[in-house]
């Protein structure tokens, strides 16, 4: 397909790869923001590509990954009542509760659908008048544009049994919660591309100027990510901590106007729970005014029962870096994608997922890429 | 979940109102309706980002083969050094 297939190139990435041995000279530790970036990365084994002192630690973009568990009881006792249609992304489906999952209510007989847009769930609402439909809405400042037109369709539209679960949080805030942090091993970051495509990259200026933390604002592809490490790592070796950004064909500085225009008319910015690194201030969405009404979360009223989390996952230092999952005693033992106790074995962008999918148990070894025709050093 | 695919816009359906402005984009054969309300500048024939049912941003087509013009020059250069072997 155009305009991906071109950035799966072979010989592009072992010339670009070559490019990071090239400027390597001491070890670096780089962190990829989002976790679909994470699944190119492992998928394609492109740390196998990089010179050993390049160190790549997976970060906590993966909503389905950071949704608290609390929510996620509260969607599935939601999802559970007879008049409702719950409607979720896919990936949201086997996160586990405290005791079940959205597929566990759906087994049990709970009218729980997969939707690809939240403007099928407002579709399913109006076709469907007589009953309630709620959609999950989860997801980073990539998904809020959906979101919030859904909300707004449906004010605009006066579909009154539809409403939204919100669970959406914001990536600048996590990047300051993890910088502050005493155990923070990050010195470089790829920044999530299509995030930056909705809301632009202003507000990480202030972040690298504070840390003097490189930021490059990365695409998804191998190439994109190659290109992305190639540029932290350049101004990691020439003493520069700037906001640069490598996914140019999609994503400018000011980044999708009309869409922060639709988030603000409908969301407001509010402190947000992280499943894994607790409460981050300023870190998240919720309904604002006239669209309240459509917020899930005052429609039904909470569970008493008290969230319980597995004591054997070590998803939050997974989040943060700290550790990779081969690293977790449960990995691929007691956890599995089939039997989580985790959301990061769970979520197509989870990096406990990626690594059980690609077969990643342990550390390679790198060896430098040569090129054809060029005499290797 | 942050995953969004280019396709190329094949048909535009307006509405009066831009929040439902919708377009028909071939994604390598599959055909799937978008909201282009977000892209404005969306016309028939221009590939588009879309995210969850909505086109999020116009690709620049331009800008798209700057890392590949990049390592053009970067063999030619290399070539010129006479680090690869003619």
């Amino acid at each position: 397909m155009k305009f991906l297939s071109e950035y799966r190139d072979q010989k592009a990435a072992d010339q670009l790869a070559q490019q990071i041995w090239k400027k390597v000279t001491r070890p670096w530790t780089v962190m990829e923001i989002c976790g679909g970036q994470t699944h190119t990365i492992v998928k394609c084994g492109l740390e196998d590509l990089l010179p050993r002192d390049i160190t790549l630690v997976h970060g906590p973009g993966c909503p389905v990954c950071v949704t608290p568990i609390d929510l996620i009881d509260k969607a599935v006792a939601i999802a559970r009542r007879p008049e409702v249609i719950f409607c979720s992304f896919g990936d949201m489906l086997r996160v586990p509760g405290s005791s079940k999952s959205l597929f566990d209510a759906k087994a049990e007989g709970a009218d729980v659908r997969i939707v690809y847009s939240p403007l099928d769930a407002l579709k399913l609402a109006k076709s469907n008048p007589d009953r309630q439909v709620v959609f999950f809405a989860v997801g980073f400042e990539t998904t809020a544009p959906a979101n919030a037109m859904a909300a707004w369709q449906a004010d605009h539209d006066q579909v009154e049994n539809f409403s939204q679960l919100v669970s959406h949080v914001l990536v600048p805030p996590a990047m300051e919660a993890l910088l502050s942090s005493e155990s923070c091993v990050v010195q470089g970051f790829l920044a999530a591309g299509h995030v930056c495509t909705v809301m632009g990259y202003e507000e990480y200026f202030p972040i690298a100027e504070r840390y003097r933390v490189p930021i490059v604002v990365t695409g998804f592809e191998p190439l994109d990510i190659l290109e992305g490490i190639f540029m932290t790592v350049s101004q990691l070796e020439e003493c520069r901590h700037e906001v640069e950004n490598q996914y140019v064909r999609a994503t400018r500085r000011e980044g999708n106007r009309p869409a922060q225009e639709r988030i603000t008319e409908v969301f407001e910015v509010v402190n947000r729970q992280w499943r894994g690194l607790g409460e981050i201030p300023a870190s998240g969405f919720q309904l604002r005014g006239r669209f309240q009404k459509y917020d899930a979360n005052r429609r039904y009223p909470s569970s008493a029962e008290p969230a319980r989390e597995s004591l054997e996952c070590i998803s939050g230092l997974i989040l943060q870096g700290i550790k990779k999952p081969h690293e977790c005693p449960a990995f691929a033992v007691k956890c599995t994608p089939e039997n989580p106790l985790g959301a990061p074995m769970v979520s197509s962008e989870g990096a406990c997922a990626a690594y059980y999918h690609y077969g990643r148990r342990q550390s390679h070894d790198r060896i430098q890429p040569e090129l054809s025709g060029t005499p290797s050093r | 979940m942050c995953l969004a695919v280019p396709g190329r816009v094949v048909e535009i359906m307006d509405d009066s109102d831009i929040a439902f402005r919708r377009g028909r984009v071939d994604f390598g054969g599959i055909r799937k309706e978008i909201n282009l309300a977000y892209t404005p500048e969306a016309t028939i024939g221009k590939y588009v980002l879309v995210h969850v049912g909505f086109a999020i941003s116009v690709i620049d087509e331009d800008e798209a083969k700057r890392v590949f013009k990049y390592l053009e020059e970067l063999g030619a250069l290399k070539e010129e050094l006479g680090e690869i072997p003619q």
